[in-house]
Formats: structure tokens, sequence, C-alpha cells
């Protein structure tokens, strides 16, 4: 039987899983990022993506990408790996946005396709649009593909974000493949004992049915966890075992990406 | 007799309107090893979790080591701290136990929590997980490792703290048969005799092995109490505490009959 939406999309999430894992293994590996301290690395990585966001220059914005994809190649992040997990993702998910932009868009005509007119306008919308988010993405992408999960979590706890926050981060990236391994199970259990097409109607009460045990079993874990973790002496503050360190090339990396980050505000100026 | 190491006097607890434990009153001497038997749904778990201050009685009262055990005893993060250095709870899903990117990050994260010197933390993870032969799982996420490999690191992750008190529930649960007996030589072994074991299960032939006492519950209530080896021969008690059951089956002589069984593994 032809899966239905739901199984194709916890499968996709699933294979998710097997990419974490890779990125788990890049974080940990010698390149030029990994070696920068988490604290550089969220903050200035997030200076650069608020540059772009504020950027009305399609130029700056290029520029910002370029420099990412140069991060990317020192720190052994493959361009055909963030073509396939980010960019492709992104532009699918933005370009739906933009499109009905390039041609809603009051302005001059740029070229017709039917009934509908692109405008100039339009299209210089939808590109602002997509290379914002390619370029946030990218740096996104790059602060997680370089940075252990644990050291990403201390980093923001030292930056200033919430320790609630930063725990319920923490869990939530390490078991929602746990709760999509057991959403995938109680599919296949379902279909195991289907027998043809189920109609609309029944599919959607199935699907609701199935939602609300999920969710069930996924608050009987969470507080499990939580015990677990109090019951190893956990009292709502994270520990890790490394402790950040700034060295000389840290401050360098930290002067590069305030640098950058003030000069891609100045040029990205209307 | 040794001081008791837990003292429970009209222990109730109970969730939202489902009752789990029903006036528990028990002693645990230290340095024994006792067995918490019981079917599924008897109180085990919940009976764990109190003594491992996860929760707190509703009424009734619990001690350890004459120390009353309360939420407001657990706001002082000295006490608290002072209490998850000597008790140690192994939970049933090693699932739930392992949330850290990597084993040796997992052993670690207790010690860290108890603010130990970090190069201390480093050295003692090292020698638990050579004693759990896990050593060259250092750098496995723990989520990818197999049912016995995972329990290994949880029982790593809490005797790393070398408690006084290790309670465990349904240690060989869901083990194949090499793992369970690894697990279980190791827990004979452990403490050379002078800490304080306390084990979950609903496994009889795991009794003896690793029991020198232990509580039968039923329906959240202790229905007996005594030594393993007398308390397993009685039959009637076990067959009322859904310990064990009779079922019809065949004999090779052919002949068809039902009588009590026991069931010397678990049934995850």
């Amino acid at each position: 039987m032809r899966p239905g939406f739901i199984e194709r999309t916890i499968a996709t999430f699933l294979t998710a899983a097997e990419y974490t894992a890779g990125a788990e293994t890049m974080a940990a590996s010698k390149g030029a990022l990994q070696r920068v301290d988490p604290r550089v690395k969220v903050a200035g990585l997030l200076g650069l993506i608020v540059a772009a966001a504020l950027s009305r220059r399609l130029e700056t914005i290029a520029s910002l990408f370029a420099v990412a994809i140069l991060l990317a190649l020192a720190s052994g992040v493959s361009p055909v790996r963030l073509l396939r997990w980010v960019w492709w993702p992104a532009l699918l998910f933005t370009g739906a946005i933009a499109l009905p932009a390039v041609f809603l868009t009051p302005g001059n005509p740029a070229f017709s396709l039917g009934p509908l007119t692109a405008t100039h306008q339009g299209i210089r919308s939808a590109l602002f649009l997509i290379a914002r988010a390619e370029t946030a993405v990218t740096y996104s992408a790059l602060l997680a593909f370089t940075t252990p999960w644990p050291w990403a979590m201390k980093a923001l706890r030292t930056l200033g974000c919430p320790a609630a926050l930063v725990a319920i981060l923490g869990m939530t990236f390490r078991y929602i493949f746990v709760i999509l391994g057991t959403a995938a199970e109680m599919f296949e259990s379902r279909q195991s004992r289907t027998v043809g097409r189920l109609e609309g109607p029944e599919r959607r009460r199935m699907a609701s049915a199935a939602a609300g045990a999920l969710m069930e079993k996924s608050l009987q874990l969470s507080s499990e966890v939580h015990l677990a973790m109090q019951s190893r002496g956990y009292r709502g503050e994270v520990h890790i075992l490394h402790d950040f360190r700034m060295s000389a090339s840290d401050w360098l990396w930290l002067a590069g990406f305030v640098t950058l980050t003030g000069m891609a505000i100045w040029g990205g100026r209307g | 007799m040794n001081q008791p190491v837990f003292e429970l006097v009209g222990v109730r607890y109970a969730y939202e309107s489902h009752s789990a434990l029903n006036e528990i009153s028990l002693s645990i001497a230290a340095g024994t090893r006792v067995a918490l038997l019981g079917p599924n749904g008897s109180g085990k778990s919940t009976l764990l979790k109190l003594l491992d201050a996860l929760y707190f009685p509703n009424t009734g009262s619990l001690r350890f080591r004459g120390e009353p055990i309360t939420a407001e005893h657990f706001a002082d993060d000295n006490f608290a701290m002072d209490f998850r250095r000597r008790v140690g709870l192994v939970f049933q899903n090693p699932d739930v136990q392992l949330f850290n990117p990597t084993v040796f990050d997992e052993v670690a994260f207790a010690p860290l929590q108890l603010r130990w010197p970090k190069d201390e933390i480093r050295r003692r993870v090292h020698e638990a997980l050579d004693a759990m032969e896990i050593l060259h799982l250092s750098d496995r996420p723990p989520h990818r490792l197999s049912g016995g490999e995972k329990k290994r690191v949880a029982l790593a992750s809490v005797l790393i703290l070398d408690p006084e008190v290790l309670l465990l529930d349904e240690p060989t649960a869901a083990l194949d048969p090499s793992s369970q007996s690894q697990i279980i030589d190791l827990l004979i072994g452990w403490g050379e005799g002078n800490k304080t074991v306390i084990t979950a299960t609903h496994d009889l032939g795991l009794v003896e092995d690793i029991a020198d006492y232990c509580f039968i519950l039923q329906r959240g209530q202790i229905a007996a109490e005594g030594d393993p080896a007398i308390l397993l021969r009685d039959q009637a008690l076990l067959e009322r505490a859904n310990l064990i059951h009779a079922h019809r089956h065949k004999h090779a002589s052919g002949k068809t009959h039902s009588h009590p069984h026991t069931h010397p593994h678990s049934h995850e």
C-alpha cells in the first residue's frame, strides 16, 4: 500500500536523523570554525545573520553569502552537502512564498507568463527574500555543523539565554528522533493491520487518534527524562566538561566578525 | 541489625486520581540486597522513584539515614546534592537515561552536576567505562548503541558516583540472555557486599542471585516480605501476587495439562 502523507513526513524526519549524525561528526572534526570558541561563533554568526537581514543591497547580501561559502570550505563543510541539506530546502520554502510576489507586486512589467505579468519590483522583492533566507540558513547551518550541540547550548547560556529555554532546546534535539521513531512504528503497526485503502474521514480520524496517543507518549517520555536528569543531580543549570577559554585566535575571530558585520551593515544601507 | 538506610511509615502515593502506593511501611537495612517483586502495575517503579526522592509521599513519612525526605528538604542545594551522590537510580528504559551526545559525556553528567573537579571527572569516567568494558564506546552517541550496551552505559553513568545505595528498575528487561547474565554478574560483584542494592523486578529467576531479602508488592501494598528462598517456594503467595500463572501445555509424553509456571525472564 502506498504510504500516506503522515508516513512520508515521518520517514523524511527519520532520514534527517541520519543527517544529524553526519553533522555531529563534522562538528567534532578540525576545521577553521570548529576551532573557534563557541561563544564567539554564536555571537559572530548571529551578527552576520542580522547584517544580512538588515541589508537593502543585493550585492552586500551576495558578499555575505560568499563569505559563508568560504567559511564552509575552510571548515570542511562541503557545498554539496549544504546544497542538499540547506540551500535546496530553503529555496523551496522561501520560493513558495516569494513566487506570488513576483507577479503581485505593482511596478514596471518585466515579462509575461500567460495572463500573469512579472514586475521588476516583484522580482527584486523575491530575490531579496530568497537571498536573505539562504544567507541566514547557511550561517545557522555552519553553527550547527561546526559546534557540538552541548557546546552551543552552553554558549547560549553564557550569552544570556534563560536556562529553561536552553534545557528545552537541548531535550528537543535529543528526543525528537526517539518520538519520530515511535510515530513511525505506530503507523507501521496500523498499516500491518489495515487492508485496502481507507476513506478520507476514516484516515483523518485515525491520524488524529495517533497524534493524541503520540502526544501522550511524548509527555510521558519527557517527564521520565526530566526525572532521570534530576536523579543524577540536575538542578536546572547546564554543566559540561569543556571549559571555554578565549585564545588569541578567538579574539582575532571576534574582531573579524565585528568588522565584517559592521562593514555589511554600513555597506547594506539603501 | 544495621542502621536502616530507608524507613517508610504509612506512605501513600497517587498519580492524580490513580493510587499507586497504599500504606507502605518498610525498613531497609544498610548493606542489604533487596528485591522488590511484583507484577506490572504493582507499584515497584513508583516505590523506587520515591526512594530516589523523585516523588515525595502524599501522606506518611520517608526517611533516608534518619533524615526526612521531603520537597522542602530538597529545596536546599547542599542536601539535594549530598543525597544524589549517595543514592543512584538506574531506570528501566535506558533511552530516558541517555540524553548526552557521547557515552563519555553521559557518564560525566552526574559528577558534573555535583561540581566535582574536572580532572577527577575525566579520570573517573575513564575508570568507570573501563570497569564496564565499554571504553571503546567512549565517543559514540548513546542512542545508537545496542540494548545491552545502553544498559552498561546507564549503569556506568550511575556507578561513577560510587553511591552507597543503588536502585535498579528491571535491570535485565529487554536484554538478550548473554547481556542479562553480564549485567547480573556485574551487580553481584559490585560493592563487594558493602552497598545497599534495591532491585525492582518481576523476574523470579533473578531474585535469589541478587537479593538477601525481598518484598512482594501487590496493587500498591506489601503482600509479603522475607527471605527470598522461603517466599519463592510459596506457590499460593506467588500465584496470588500474579508472579506465576497456570497455562495448558504439552509434555513429550503427549500428555496435556496445566500447573503454575514461573517465568525466569522478563516480559517487555
